[in-house]
């Protein structure tokens, strides 16, 4: 085992680890130079849509698929190589993978027996457990015979019952119906809390992911692209890509000159010109693309940071959206809270003019 | 009212003659394949052994007294026939090795096939039924020619020097054994194959994220959830090897005889057919009785754990 210096409170550090398939130039790389440190008692999402790697890299933590090359270390010793049932991780499956030949009760005590506990422990340990998702009155069902919420339930029993030092969930929460997800969602968040274990999460859904995360690492095409708290993510995304995939966003493109302080001034094409955030490692002139959030910008009386004709107002209830198109020709949406029944007094037509939010226009990686 | 009723009676009537007439080529079919021949089995067994063979339409209960007696010659008492039941403890003794032989050796080859990407599954799913478009006696004739003296084996480990004489093989129980285990392989491989096939493999990545190891994932997760396919293989294997003809006559060399060699016996040089079909009906009943007794026992052991 390598001795490696890491902080305390890093439950799971990920080193630069790749996953190809094939090999030279016809490899297909499922995971690409993944580096991530997975803090104690947090609750880590990895997002991205179907096929970035984060399902590759959730099984590489498991055990199921092994690296190309790179580590893996647990609370600061190397798992890389390790055999599944030599991980204290636990996995909770996209589609529970229950034993349809065991009860409730067998299925939540497999692990437990698996490792060897004694008998009165492993009965305390299940009582427990389904105790602790509600299911002490389904003990002795079979898992075959319950609704999708329930499967889950028992998973997740299953799942805690060895009190792994991190729980691994593979978009858990997919099968599932949105009223029922949503119960789950605040239900995982209960668990992580009374049990105190380190949850990495998977996920392609960003709303769950940004309403159940401490952090997230936004994944694309093998690359893990941005980490940072759901606030950060939205917020300030570093990429294109992360600000697409999470929310709506309007893009837009224009000239930079002078970074300082972390903000600059591009000039779009009409020659209006916007105060953006700039990470220091910006270029410090020529074209950028920026974004701006809809609703950090809003219809203004007299001049604001741009001015626009509005193409289409569509009501959402509790927003208005309003498609514009600038002086300069690009589309632009602004998202109008409904704080009053009187309704937007903007028509179709018009033209206006729009401010931005201080701080809220963001240069992106194109 | 009673013309209308009249009405009703007479379209059921006809609608009901229909359905037998539309039934009628299966019926025929199960009588006369499957019912009738065990109807003429059972009534032959109660009749007198005509003198070349066939019966006399005799009413005789000693074809059944035979099965279980023999009548000693000199003062015509009876006594229990060993010979009888000692051959039905072969037979026995012989199906269940087979069945535990084929189970061994055929459920690593059904994981195998059943862990194989699907294109070449159904590659090795046929390599595994091509011997059944070979004659049975050819192939049981091929491992005689393997087994014997003189054969593949024994020159090959006499001039590799393990031995110095050939092994007796041929003409013993090993010798059946080797021939019906080799016949009766992909019986027991097939339906295994097929329940495993089935299986969810991320049900044995489950197990193995729950700590058990290779050999407890087999044993608590991928053998409880292959039952029905090894229970299907060893009724399909043990049925046809309780009652095997060929293996025990051309590898067995007529000395070791199994119960169809024996009924064979009966029907041939015995000129016996009533206790030829008797030992028939004794073998099948008694097979029956033991399948329903499994499956009962097993059906109430289900209905325990629900």
């Amino acid at each position: 085992m390598k001795n490696t210096t890491i902080s305390d409170d890093c439950a799971v550090d990920i080193r630069a680890l790749r996953k190809a398939y094939g090999a030279g130039e016809s490899a297909f790389v499922a995971l690409d130079n993944a580096t991530v440190s997975v803090r104690e008692n947090e609750f880590f999402t990895l997002l991205g849509p179907s096929g970035c790697g984060k399902t590759t890299l959730l099984r590489m933590i498991a055990g199921f698929d092994y690296p190309t090359s790179g580590e893996i270390l647990l609370n600061g010793s190397d798992i890389t190589s390790l055999p599944p049932f030599q991980r204290p991780v636990n996995t909770v499956f996209q589609n529970y993978a229950l034993f349809p030949h065991m009860t409730v009760a067998e299925n939540v005590a497999f692990g437990l027996e698996a490792l060897g506990k004694p008998r009165t422990e492993v009965k305390a340990r299940v009582a427990e457990m389904l105790r602790l998702v509600q299911l002490e009155h389904l003990a002795g069902r079979r898992t075959n015979q319950m609704s999708g919420g329930q499967q889950q339930r028992v998973a997740l029993a299953r799942a805690l019952a060895p009190q792994p030092k991190v729980l691994l969930l593979d978009e858990p929460l997919s099968a599932l119906d949105y009223k029922l997800r949503k119960e789950m969602q605040s239900e995982l968040k209960r668990l992580q809390y009374e049990t105190g274990i380190t949850f990495i999460f998977v996920t392609h859904d960003q709303e769950e992911a940004l309403t159940m995360s401490d952090r997230i690492a936004v994944m694309s095409a093998g690359r893990i692209l941005q980490i940072g708290t759901p606030r950060e993510i939205y917020n300030r995304p570093a990429d294109r890509f992360v600000a697409s995939f999470i929310g709506e966003t309007n893009f837009l493109t224009g000239a930079l000159h002078g970074v300082a302080n972390g903000k600059a001034k591009v000039t779009l094409k009409s020659g209006q010109s916007v105060v953006v955030n700039a990470a220091s490692d910006a270029p410090a002139s020529g074209d950028v693309t920026f974004i701006v959030r809809p609703e950090h910008a809003s219809v203004v009386e007299g001049s604001g940071d741009l001015r626009g004709i509005v193409e289409k107002v569509v009501y959402f209830g509790t927003d208005t959206h309003l498609h514009l198109r600038l002086s300069g020709g690009e589309a632009f949406t602004v998202r109008q809270q409904n704080g009053s029944v009187s309704g937007s007094a903007v028509e179709a037509g018009q033209a206006v003019a729009v401010a931005i939010a201080e701080g809220a226009a963001q240069v992106v990686r194109a | 009212m009673t013309s209308a009723n009249d009405l009703t009676t007479k379209l059921e009537a006809v609608d009901a003659r229909r359905r037998w007439l539309l039934a009628s080529p299966a019926l025929l079919t199960i009588f006369l394949a499957a019912i009738g021949p065990l109807f003429i089995v059972l009534a032959y067994s109660f009749l007198t052994p005509g003198d070349y063979g066939d019966v006399k339409w005799q009413f005789s209960p000693d074809a059944w007294i035979g099965v279980f007696f023999e009548r000693d010659i000199f003062d015509d008492t009876l006594s229990l026939a060993t010979a009888h039941v000692d051959i039905f403890w072969r037979s026995v003794k012989l199906a269940l090795i087979t069945t535990v032989a084929t189970l061994f050796f055929g459920f690593p080859t059904a994981y195998f096939m059943a862990t194989r990407n699907e294109r070449s599954r159904d590659l090795w799913q046929f390599l595994i039924t091509i011997p059944f478009w070979t004659n049975l006696l050819i192939r049981t004739l091929a491992i005689l020619q393997i087994i014997r003296n003189e054969g593949i084996l024994n020159t090959a480990l006499i001039k590799l020097g393990m031995i110095q004489e050939p092994i007796q093989i041929l003409f013993t129980d090993t010798a059946i054994l080797i021939g019906m285990v080799y016949v009766y392989l992909p019986l027991m491989v097939l339906p295994i194959y097929a329940s495993l096939e089935r299986l969810d493999f991320r049900l044995v990545e489950a197990g193995y994220d729950l700590y058990a190891t290779r050999w407890r994932v087999l044993r608590k997760i991928i053998l409880p959830l292959a039952k029905p396919g090894i229970i299907a293989g060893s009724i399909l294997v043990f049925i046809p090897a309780i009652g095997a003809f060929v293996s025990p006559s051309v590898l067995g060399g007529g000395k070791n005889m199994m119960f169809s060699n024996l009924i064979e016996l009966q029907f041939g040089q015995g000129r016996n057919w009533p206790l030829g079909s008797a030992l028939s009906i004794t073998v099948m009943i008694i097979v029956m009785a033991a399948l329903l007794v499994y499956a009962r026992n097993n059906s109430a052991k289900d209905e325990r754990h629900a």
